[in-house]
């Protein structure tokens, strides 16, 4: 018998240090490096479990790397394992970014540094873009999942507050997916 | 400190809207940060969110840098815990319920139900930072090459961003 993750003794000190490593490593988004830390390195949690908690922290407001780790963090060692990972995956890079931070301060008006961050700007809307279109083709949507995407593009555009935005489609949204799904 | 409150209050919020992470708040924290208080121009929001996604770590925190840069080291405390901390409780809460939930019929068409608004969200936040990345030729055609290498390539966009950076240096 394989033994299921609620028999693995994992204590708030690992969970901190995996999500320290985690956070650190995590160059464009977290996600794929937290299932690759959590499900093949340490072995944690099985494949099945990790979509689960992730699957969870898609639905839920907020980043979803953060959710992800709250729900790791206190299916094993419950408010103080949730604290711990959070911590930990935000640690790292917040005093990195602080430092960036402080550098644009004082640097980011040099024409060479602007024309280099524009550069980066630019592709970082691309990479936006792109990503995007990645996940609507993978979707492959039927019309109106569709309709719905589009509608919270345009509405989006049109600098609609988003609480309308979401609000407003989630309804067309669940029943584009009950009928998607059936 | 009223400035300071008014980052709280309104990262606060972005946050309990984050359906789809970073890049789907993004219109919304432009719409805030930008056209309503006039905090950031176009070109510093644009490059601190760039900024954001080239440092490892959630892409959320480009809402930390844009604190610091409106209101120092005291602004990038307040929009850290104001981006993350009503989100955090709401997940803790979930966390607890998950066993009864794993098996809900309507948990599925939830999660997929609110995946092409939070695509269409992206989609926005693209088209938003394009317009604020510059009106340059040069800058369009940087946005549409990584547009094309991070759809049709599964390269790490790590990549498109330093090219854009080299082409900058050198072009712009």
């Amino acid at each position: 018998m394989t033994a299921d993750a609620a028999t693995r003794r994992v204590g708030a000190l690992d969970l901190f240090l995996a999500y320290l490593r985690i956070g650190l490593t995590g160059f464009g988004g977290v996600n794929a490096w937290a299932r690759h830390h959590l499900v093949e390195e340490k072995g944690w949690l099985t494949e099945a479990e990790y979509a689960e908690t992730l699957g969870m922290a898609q639905v839920l407001p907020g980043p979803n790397a953060l959710n992800c780790a709250i729900g790791v963090g206190a299916r094993f060692a419950g408010a103080a394992g949730a604290a711990a990972a959070s911590i930990g995956l935000f640690a790292g890079p917040l005093a990195l970014l602080a430092g960036i931070a402080a550098l644009y301060d004082a640097y980011g008006q040099l024409p060479l540094v602007r024309a280099v961050l524009t550069g980066i700007a630019a592709a970082a809307a691309g990479m936006v873009l792109g990503t995007a279109i990645k996940m609507a083709t993978r979707l492959r949507p039927t019309i109106p999942l569709l309709l719905v995407g589009l509608a919270a593009l345009t509405l989006a555009l049109l600098r609609v507050p988003l609480p309308f935005v979401v609000l407003g489609l989630a309804p067309f949204g669940l029943l584009a997916a009950w009928r998607a799904l059936r | 400190m009223t400035l300071l409150l008014q980052l709280l209050l309104t990262f606060s919020t972005l946050s309990l809207l984050a359906i789809g992470g970073a890049n789907a708040v993004l219109p919304e924290m432009h719409r805030q940060l930008v056209e309503i208080h006039g905090w950031l121009d176009d070109a510093t929001f644009s490059q601190l969110f760039a900024l954001a996604q080239a440092a490892p770590g959630p892409n959320i925190l480009a809402a930390s840098v844009m604190g610091w840069r409106i209101a120092g080291p005291a602004g990038l405390a307040v929009a850290t815990i104001g981006m993350l901390l009503p989100a955090a409780i709401l997940a803790w809460f979930v966390a607890g319920l998950t066993q009864r939930l794993r098996g809900a019929t309507w948990l599925k068409p939830a999660q997929f139900g609110l995946v092409p608004v939070a695509i269409g969200l992206i989609a926005a936040s693209g088209v938003i930072m394009t317009e604020a990345a510059g009106s340059s030729w040069l800058a369009w055609g940087i946005v549409a090459a990584s547009t094309i290498f991070v759809w049709r390539t599964g390269f790490s966009p790590l990549w498109v961003l330093a090219g854009g950076g080299a082409l900058g240096l050198l072009l712009l």
